[in-house]
């Protein structure tokens, strides 16, 4: 037996030992397990299912050991992915830290700084928000605002962010501050890390047309961050944003994306639109509609499978995180369009009646900012074009 | 973002040396240019039988390469980038894998002439103006010296001067597949010049007796044979398509940035730029479904025929897009002869049509998601 199949076996009756049988049931959203001092488990299952696992370090597969991960090389971080999946196994935990911040921190991160924080993600102990964006700062982000004034042995950061995911929920913020005012945009802006429980820090949730609200205005005033909280130089904050930026956007396009709500269209329509005497759909126009997705879907599917082999074989992305981010997000956008059309008045319904009234509906409004987060579909064509296609200015 | 083994990379590289280098797009201008009916150059069989490319999808003990249609796709894409005409998907792929499904005498006679760039065999399935593989009106009856062939084919590829048809006849409810000569009595094999310059003929079925022995397979095994064949020959055919735009958008982006007007590099504006992006991007994604649906059939996995149905309609989706965004954005001069891009769009239509559209393809899938 190879390694890997070793791998294998110890790893399917790993999961077999550990994975409690309600962490094999289709999840919702209510069912994801965000970790952080806030973080309420929905069940013992849950708890113990992160545990466990953090225990391996299999909450981070791929990161080093020596930070909490589980060292795994490519090849068995696909076996432990495709053991996960072939028994239904939910991710033990999901955060902003693992996707976001703890890739940016392997990179730009001091010694101590991976020392301290990534143990603390791979544990699922503190959970982290971005805070990016400004009201005077979207697509153009590093026109950013928000201060970060150099007092000796600390920054006072004062300011405002805005589409802070989860900000009320979150324990600790990577934030990009304006603190070389006298340097160019780019150049001006350094990546700080605070515990937003720090005096001066407020957040207030936004109010979305899908009626949640998944984003926050974070408010900083005179917020004293120490000075070895700054990760990388100063002025590299744009540098390592952009890093993170592209992991976001592997994310987010990522076809097990965790805030696309994922749904069995197909049958659902069939369900409800029923069929014709030829077990046909019976709505021909929406018939082809749903057959034109099948097929982009199909070719989404392949893409993100064929672009984590080209990771796995130890490429970096970069620039074609891009391609990825406005795939998947136009893609989404166009499966929650045909899950609504599909389920016509049925899914107009807000309130009342069954238990999951309304989600279709709310889905569906929240795809449509899939791309306009992380940055704008138009956004993403002007990276492609400039930084892939090599198109001039 | 192709993930390549040694041994697919060395395949990639050759066939776009060979093919840029002695049969680029200027051979193909100028052999169109020549009028002549067959459509391509003879040499190029013996050529590409040299390079092991006739025999790929041939076992070893018929002199085959047997080296799998993922890399069958790789020397395709290579083809559709430089526009080269050659009797590779109806010969190397359809012909190959019929005789190689359906195994026996024929595969022992004809697969080593196939693999050593002797015989061209060409496929002569359709019949009417669109891809219908189930609806076959031309019969097969059997008689005391043979088989007696009737009906009539149309949209054969390369069935202009081919040493052998194979030819798709029904017996009753059974499906037959006959090794045809076309030098048979009753046969006649009409040429056609197509709108991409290739050949295609149409074929006249008029009491043609045909010995036993041309017999390939019947009922079970001969739609086994002819179902795998279309998995296969749908692949590779989008894997050629898939080749074609590329080409077809590369040059289009070499104009954008060279380009003059208003004063500026036409590829400042944005309104292009993002119309390039989306084409890059599904140009990227069909690659990755393409390589995908290769890959299903070299494993034998059951959702091959649906990737590779999927593949053959993403394909023409997207080698519409690109011949279309790379005429318009050429301007006037993308409507000239002189310019490559009509060459891609004719291909590209072609293509489109051979072997099913996309509708013909998503309406197979929607079936069987159960819609």
């Amino acid at each position: 037996m190879t390694d890997l199949e070793t791998f294998r076996e110890e790893t399917r009756n790993w999961l077999k030992a550990n994975c409690p049988p309600e962490m094999r049931e289709p999840m919702g959203e209510d069912d994801i397990c965000w970790g952080g001092r806030k973080f309420e488990f929905s069940s013992p299952a849950q708890k113990q299912w992160l545990e466990v696992n953090a225990e391996r370090g299999w909450t981070v597969p791929a990161w080093p050991k020596a930070y909490g991960g589980g060292g795994l090389s490519g090849p068995e971080q696909k076996v432990l992915a495709e053991e996960m999946k072939r028994i239904n196994a939910r991710p033990p935990l999901q955060s902003f830290g693992i996707w976001m911040l703890g890739p940016a921190l392997l990179h730009f991160g001091s010694e101590e700084q991976k020392r301290h924080y990534l143990p603390q993600i791979a544990r699922g102990e503190i959970r982290w928000c971005q805070g990016y964006s400004e009201p005077g700062a979207g697509s153009d982000l590093a026109s950013l605002q928000t201060k970060g004034v150099d007092k000796g042995d600390h920054f006072e950061v004062t300011g405002q962010k805005i589409w802070t995911s989860y900000a009320d929920k979150a324990d600790w913020i990577f934030c990009l501050v304006r603190t070389e005012p006298d340097e160019k945009k780019h150049t001006g802006i350094s990546f700080l890390l605070f515990d937003m429980e720090t005096e001066g820090v407020s957040t207030k949730p936004i109010k979305l047309i899908s009626g949640a609200s998944p984003f926050c205005e974070t408010f900083f005033d005179a917020v004293k961050v120490p000075s070895e909280q700054i990760v990388g130089e100063r002025g590299q904050g744009w540098t390592i944003a952009k890093y993170l930026l592209t992991h976001e956007r592997e994310m987010i396009g990522g076809s097990d994306s965790a805030i696309f709500a994922k749904s069995d269209l197909i049958s659902d329509a069939a369900q409800a639109i029923g069929l014709d005497d030829a077990g046909r759909l019976d709505d021909p126009m929406m018939r082809a509609e749903l057959g034109e997705f099948i097929v982009d879907e199909m070719a989404f599917d392949a893409h993100v499978a064929m672009t984590r082999a080209y990771m796995r074989a130890g490429n970096e992305l970069g620039a074609r995180s891009a391609e990825l981010k406005y795939l998947g997000t136009e893609l989404n956008k166009q499966r929650q369009s045909l899950r609504v059309a599909a389920g016509g008045a049925d899914d107009l319904v807000w309130e009342g009646g069954s238990n999951d009234a309304g989600q279709a509906a709310k889905d569906w409004l929240r795809s449509k900012a899939n791309s306009i987060e992380g940055g704008t579909s138009e956004v993403m064509l002007s990276i492609l074009s400039k930084a892939i296609l090599k198109m001039p200015g | 973002m192709e993930i390549l083994n040694e041994d697919l990379g060395m395949v990639a590289e050759s066939a776009a040396g060979l093919l840029s280098q002695s049969h680029p797009i200027t051979a193909f201008r100028a052999l169109r240019d020549s009028g002549a009916a067959l459509g391509y150059d003879k040499a190029i069989v013996g050529e590409m039988a040299e390079m092991g490319w006739m025999g790929i999808a041939l076992p070893e003990d018929v002199d085959g390469a047997d080296f799998g249609f993922r890399a069958a796709g790789l020397i395709a894409e290579e083809m559709g980038k430089n526009l080269t005409a050659g009797p590779f998907l109806s010969t190397a792929i359809l012909a190959a894998t019929v005789l190689r499904t359906a195994g026996g005498d024929t595969l022992a006679q004809w697969g080593p002439r196939i693999a050593g760039g002797d015989a061209v065999i060409a496929l002569a399935l359709e019949e009417g103006v669109k891809h219908r593989p189930n609806r076959i009106a031309t019969t097969a009856t059997k008689a005391a010296d043979g088989t007696t062939l009737n009906g009539r084919k149309s949209f054969v590829v390369d069935g202009v001067d081919a040493d052998r048809l194979i030819v798709a006849a029904k017996d009753g409810d059974a499906l037959v597949l006959a090794l045809v000569d076309p030098q048979t009595k009753g046969v006649s094999v009409t040429s056609q010049v197509m709108l991409d310059h290739r050949n295609t003929a149409v074929v006249s079925l008029d009491d043609a007796l045909v010995p036993a022995e041309a017999i390939i397979a019947e009922g079970d095994a001969a739609q086994a044979a002819l179902d795998a064949t279309l998995r296969a020959g749908r692949a590779v055919a989008a894997a050629e398509q898939l080749g074609n735009a590329k080409a077809a958008a590369e040059q289009t982006f070499e104009y954008l940035r060279t380009r003059k007007q208003f004063g500026v590099l036409i590829g400042m504006f944005q309104a292009l730029q993002h119309r390039a992006a989306d084409l890059y991007c599904e140009l990227e994604q069909t690659s990755s479904l393409v390589a995908e649906a290769l890959n299903a059939l070299d494993q034998g996995r059951d959702d091959a025929e649906a990737l590779s149905r999927a593949a053959k309609a993403k394909a023409a989706r997207v080698g519409r897009q690109a011949t279309e965004e790379g005429v318009q954005m050429h301007g006037g001069i993308g409507m000239t002869d002189e310019m490559d891009l009509g060459l891609f769009m004719k291909r590209d239509r072609a293509l489109s049509e051979f072997l099913g559209d996309a509708g013909h393809h998503t309406e197979w899938l929607l079936k069987q998601r159960g819609i």
